[in-house]
């Protein structure tokens, strides 16, 4: 079987004991891949390790058993094809949103000039709607342009994969939305491979090719991949009256409220962690 | 704190001052009166001045101010080295202070960063600094004299040893406590240790760093008087206790005053410097 881009060839991520708690086992066994130009979303309830998973996959966390494999070689920390865009914005408070967006540019390209690095920052800053804020600190800034500058700041690097921790949890539902769809669109003509971690069962249906469900921790699992099969292109308000549509919704919300949880203490029998089973909900239909 | 009318603030300052030069008027101009036996250790104790030519009354506003006008109006006059005016002794103080202080700055930054960086290094520097912090930088003054032999630069590293640790530990707090998620953001963008260090730690840890070197200048201009008092010849220190030996309490008033509006301006100006560095997060 041919390797995909970004292979995950079973993690586990364990904390040794700590005075006053034991040794913990986040996740382990986890094997997962994605293939080129996918969009992956990753499902699971509080604390089972999703974030670690992704920190390890952007190289920032290390200290991780097995492998993560991406374009056939084992990642060996973080690396500019891989970007971050963090659930907490984490722009840079002392620079404006254009400097912030600058320090990634000159990041990839250390060797252009001033007026060269201010072109690519206007054309990412006209990109993600933020013409006018530019010379903005992040103080100053709605928390949805603060994550349009984190936007901004990731594909400013002309990353490979793009890595995203809830990046729109903190958001309002209108930003939320709006935000969506521009990923949406960026990843779609740029043909990023995408990764994002979301508790949002609707933005999963809405961005993702496939979706990870994963059981609750400690030893937490992913239990399932769900194949989102609504056809594309799909916007927030068309999304909703695919056929399959609620099949696939209800299929990730009884995980979540009850199976995540059964899951969590003992897999069926049949269950392979190299293989974990595809489920089509929205072909049932 | 509800914003006050700056107007109304001024004026209630303008009256403070009207009254307490009104009682300091009347105090000593009643006190003028009191003559009497001086005491026998008093007069040793103010020295060859006061024993020839008695007491002398405590001075009013109005001979302080005059005294006050005279060193203003000529304040870098050179008549011996015993006689120099008052800006010159200023301008020998304020260089004494800023070479110490540059010199620690030097030392204490770079050091702070090594040790808010690197654990290890922290652990070993630790015990020096908790045992050498505590020591009266004056304490140092037999140990610099008998090596350097020269007062001069025996103040100036004195006032080196005194601003060398609220700038070391502030800029290792600052250092250390450099948000995770923003050393992540330069680990993601593959920047340097050089580029992480200048880009992203030295302006997380500007402000705190800044407020280490604003309470290190405070504490050199309180140093810097006292020790000029212990090793004399010029400054601002040598020149009220040279004042103190001719009782001349009018000059030692003024250089008082003078010496809190310069310890004043150094720390608005560093007040000014860290407002430039903060940042809102
Ligand atoms: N430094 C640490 N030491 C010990 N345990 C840790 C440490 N960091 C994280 N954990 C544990 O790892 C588990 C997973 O944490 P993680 O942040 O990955 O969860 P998450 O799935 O992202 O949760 P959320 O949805 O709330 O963001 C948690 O149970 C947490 O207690
Ligand atoms: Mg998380």
């Amino acid at each position: 079987m041919r390797r995909p881009f970004v292979s995950v060839e079973g993690i586990a991520r364990r904390f040794p004991a700590t005075r006053g708690a034991p040794p913990q086992t986040v996740f382990e066994d986890v094997w997962f891949g994605i293939q080129e130009g996918e969009f992956v979303c990753l499902i699971g309830h509080s604390g089972c390790g999703k974030t670690t998973i992704l920190n390890i996959l952007a190289g920032l966390d290390r200290d991780y058993e097995g492998a993560v494999v991406v374009g056939g070689r084992e990642i060996d920390g973080p690396s500019l094809d891989r970007a971050v865009i963090f659930q907490s914005h984490a722009l840079l408070p002392w620079l404006t949103a254009e400097a912030n967006i600058a320090f990634a540019i000159r990041s990839r390209h250390p060797g252009w000039g001033r007026a060269r690095v201010a072109e690519a920052c206007r054309s990412w800053i006209d990109l993600v709607g933020l013409t006018g804020a530019a010379s903005k600190r992040p103080a100053q800034l709605s928390g949805g342009m603060k994550q349009r500058v984190g936007i901004a700041r990731a594909l400013a690097v002309e990353p490979k994969i793009l890595l995203m921790d809830e990046p729109f949890s903190a958001l309002d539902a209108l930003t939320r939305g709006t935000l969506q769809e521009e990923v949406n669109r960026i990843v779609a003509e740029t043909k990023l491979t995408a990764f994002m971690i979301t508790h949002d069962v609707d933005e999963a249906i809405l961005l993702a090719d496939r979706i990870l469900l994963m059981t609750n921790g400690p030893q937490a699992k992913i239990a399932e991949v769900v194949v989102n099969t609504l056809p594309r292109p799909r916007t927030r308000h068309d999304v909703h009256h695919l056929p399959g549509y609620y099949d696939l919704r209800n299929h990730i919300i009884d995980f979540l409220v009850d199976r995540s949880r059964r899951l969590a203490r003992t897999m069926p029998p049949e269950w392979n962690p190299r293989r974990v089973p595809e489920v089509r909900p929205a072909l049932a239909a | 704190m509800r914003a006050t009318r700056p107007f109304a603030s001024l004026a209630l300052s303008a009256l403070i001052l009207t009254v307490l030069v009104a009682f300091w008027q009347i105090a000593s101009s009643s006190g003028a009166s009191q003559t009497g036996p001086v005491d026998a250790e008093y007069a040793a104790l103010v020295g060859a001045a006061a024993a020839a030519g008695g007491q002398s009354p405590f001075p009013s506003p109005a001979e302080v101010g005059t005294r006050m006008l005279e060193h203003l109006a000529d304040p870098f006059y050179v008549r011996g080295t015993n006689d120099q005016g008052i800006g010159i002794q200023l301008a020998y103080s304020l260089g004494r202070v800023l070479a110490g202080y540059a010199l620690a700055a030097l030392l204490a930054i770079p050091l702070g960063f090594a040790i808010g960086m690197s654990p290890l290094m922290y652990g070993a520097l630790n015990p020096f600094i908790q045992v050498l912090r505590p020591i009266s930088p004056l304490a140092w003054m037999p140990l610099a004299l008998y090596t350097i032999r020269d007062s001069g630069a025996s103040s100036i590293f004195v006032i080196f040893i005194c601003s060398i640790w609220p700038m070391l530990l502030n800029t290792a707090f600052g250092v250390a406590s450099v948000r995770r998620e923003w050393l992540n953001v330069a680990r993601t963008l593959e920047c340097g240790r050089l580029r992480t260090a200048l880009h992203v730690i030295l302006p997380a840890a500007a402000p705190t760093i800044m407020t280490g070197m604003r309470i290190s200048i405070g504490i050199a201009w309180l140093v810097i008087v006292a020790a000029e008092m212990l090793v004399g010849g010029t400054g601002i220190g040598y020149f009220v206790w040279n004042q103190w030996n001719n009782l001349s309490l009018a000059d030692i008033i003024t250089a008082i005053l003078v010496i809190g509006i310069v310890g004043m301006t150094l720390d608005q100006a560093l007040a000014v410097a860290t407002r430039a560095v903060a940042y809102q997060d």
